[in-house]
């Protein structure tokens, strides 16, 4: 177990998400970085659909009540080992009574923590990871306990791994979507131009684009949306659903993410710099 | 047996997306269903394959692996063009009650002044019709339902609320349909009902499928408190006959 004793600005517990219900409107959720999850319950020799804490902008204080090990990835957030400053993708061993601190946001947007076998709170529709109207909570309150299996003894087989820093990039790679064509040579200078700032509307559902480009009136049919969709609004704008996106709409599906850009766009926060580049579906 | 010419394309590296002609038509809506049950029992492996059916589409979507677009598109051609030789699912008509008292009505005023018809006119009108479920997306549980009555077309509120109550039953543009959880919303809502239409406690979380048809009928204030407690402790009893079309 373990007890946040503050749990930050948006700390959720998330796996590799929902798979099975989207026909009846349940979005996918799971980690919004996915890169970040699966390096973490690699380096822990955990199975791949382990539940990990996905950790946003601020982070919690962490006391834990059992031993266990950890691997912290993806964002860098200044975090502490009783006082120690430690290492993100690196196998650290915890024992009772350790308290994890998370500091000033250095670099990217969420950090994701895992512990030694996975967290084991409960399964809803076959995954752990947190949904509005599904599951008891959307986000962590301060005081909230955690459970887990606690583990002594583990001799990890890689111990620590340099990871090319994603999360800085700022070129998202995305193939052409269901209605790319509806696109015209103005609009398409401008997504392939000079590139977007991310807005303030930016949470797990979706991002939207500040700058917005000509609209359009081209009127659609409901259709399935996915996880890295970019739709285009009539009035212009650019939506790019997320992990917690909704499984159907009507707005035109322009473009698609790859998996490596919907990482890299979820350690993106409001006000940072994106650009679109095509590659081949 | 392939009565359409559907379109393939790939979406993203980890689904295709299949589509008939774009139109809101019963027919096509059958033609689907029958595809996706000929895939989900004859081609496809469903534990690592999710199939999306809306209107005049289907996404199928693959569980993980970046997926062979080429491979799979010819083989989609040819499943269809084999055509489905199984026999439809079973599809119900599920009745479903409303309670249309102004307390959860709170549009019907302003509706029967837009449309101008009474509160009565418009419930008859609005329990009257059988409506097919082409869709379940937006809200877990919600669904896109066809067949509202061309009178009861009213025009989505200018300003969306920010709360709609679960259970609200509202009237926008062509559409109709439930608030399967308390969400913002822009329909004009006219009624309640006490059927929880989604329940992640469920391992079918939702009874509806696609293709299915709804029809409402109204309850009184007395009736709709009894549903409710029903629904609560798990014992309401809801309506379904089966459908041969």
């Amino acid at each position: 177990m373990l007890k946040l004793l503050k749990s930050g600005y948006y700390t959720s517990v998330q796996d590799q998400g929902r798979f099975g219900f989207r026909h009846k409107g349940v979005p996918v959720s799971g980690a919004m970085d996915g890169l970040a999850l699966s390096k973490a319950n690699a380096l822990l020799e955990n199975d791949e659909d382990c539940a990990v804490l996905e950790i946003t902008m601020t982070g919690p204080t962490i006391e834990f009540e059992e031993n266990t090990f950890i691997v912290l990835t993806g964002a860098k957030m200044s975090t502490t080992l009783n006082n120690q400053p430690i290492l993100n993708y690196k196998v650290h061993e915890i024992a009772v009574g350790d308290i994890l601190s998370y500091g000033r946001l250095e670099k990217g947007f969420r950090s994701y923590l895992a512990v030694k076998g996975g967290f084991t709170t409960p399964v809803v529709l076959k995954s752990r990871s947190f949904s509005k109207s599904l599951t008891r909570l959307t986000y962590l309150p301060d005081k909230s306990v955690l459970p887990f299996e606690p583990c002594s003894f583990f001799t990890p087989k890689i111990e620590e791994i340099k990871i090319d820093s994603y999360f800085e990039e700022t070129v998202l790679e995305l193939a052409q979507g269901p209605e790319y064509d509806i696109l015209n040579d103005h609009q398409l200078e401008k997504i392939f131009g000079t590139g977007f700032t991310v807005s303030n509307e930016n949470n797990r559902m979706a991002y939207q684009m500040t700058e917005p480009i000509s609209g359009h009136a081209v009127s659609m049919l409901t259709s399935a949306t996915l996880p890295g969709t970019v739709q285009l609004t009539p009035a212009g704008k650019l939506i790019i659903l997320m992990k917690d996106g909704q499984t159907t709409g009507g707005y035109p599906r322009i473009l698609q993410l790859t998996d490596k850009a919907i990482s890299i766009l979820a350690q993106k926060k409001y006000g940072d710099k994106v650009s679109f580049k095509l590659v081949k579906g | 047996m392939s009565p359409y010419s559907i379109s393939i394309r790939p979406f993203g590296v980890h689904a295709i997306l299949v589509e008939w002609p774009q139109r809101v038509d019963e027919a096509i809506l059958n033609d689907i269903l029958l595809f996706i049950e000929h895939l989900q029992h004859k081609c496809l492996d469903t534990h690592n394959w999710e199939i999306v059916p809306s209107y005049n589409s289907i996404t199928l979507i693959h569980r993980e692996k970046p997926i062979d677009y080429n491979h799979y598109k010819q083989k989609i051609e040819s499943w269809y063009k084999k055509g489905a030789k199984l026999k439809k699912r079973q599809r119900f008509l599920w009745r479903l009650p409303v309670c249309y008292d102004l307390e959860f009505g709170i549009d019907l005023q302003e509706v029967s002044e837009k449309l101008n018809k009474s509160i009565p006119e418009i419930i008859e009108l609005h329990t009257n019709s059988q409506y097919t479920v082409y869709g379940i997306g937006f809200l877990p549980g919600f669904m896109y339902l066809g067949g509202l009555p061309s009178e009861l077309e009213v025009p989505r509120r200018p300003e969306p609320r920010l709360k709609v109550q679960k259970g609200a039953v509202g009237l926008a543009g062509k559409q109709t349909g439930i608030y399967p959880q308390e969400s913002p919303g822009g329909w004009n809502i006219i009624g309640n009902c006490t059927v929880t239409m989604f329940n992640p406690k469920n391992e079918n979380p939702c009874f509806v499928n696609v293709g299915d048809r709804v029809q409402f009928y109204a309850i009184e204030r007395a009736e709709y408190d009894l549903h409710k407690i029903e629904s609560e402790v798990g014992i309401y009893q809801l309506q379904k006959s089966i459908i041969d079309a």
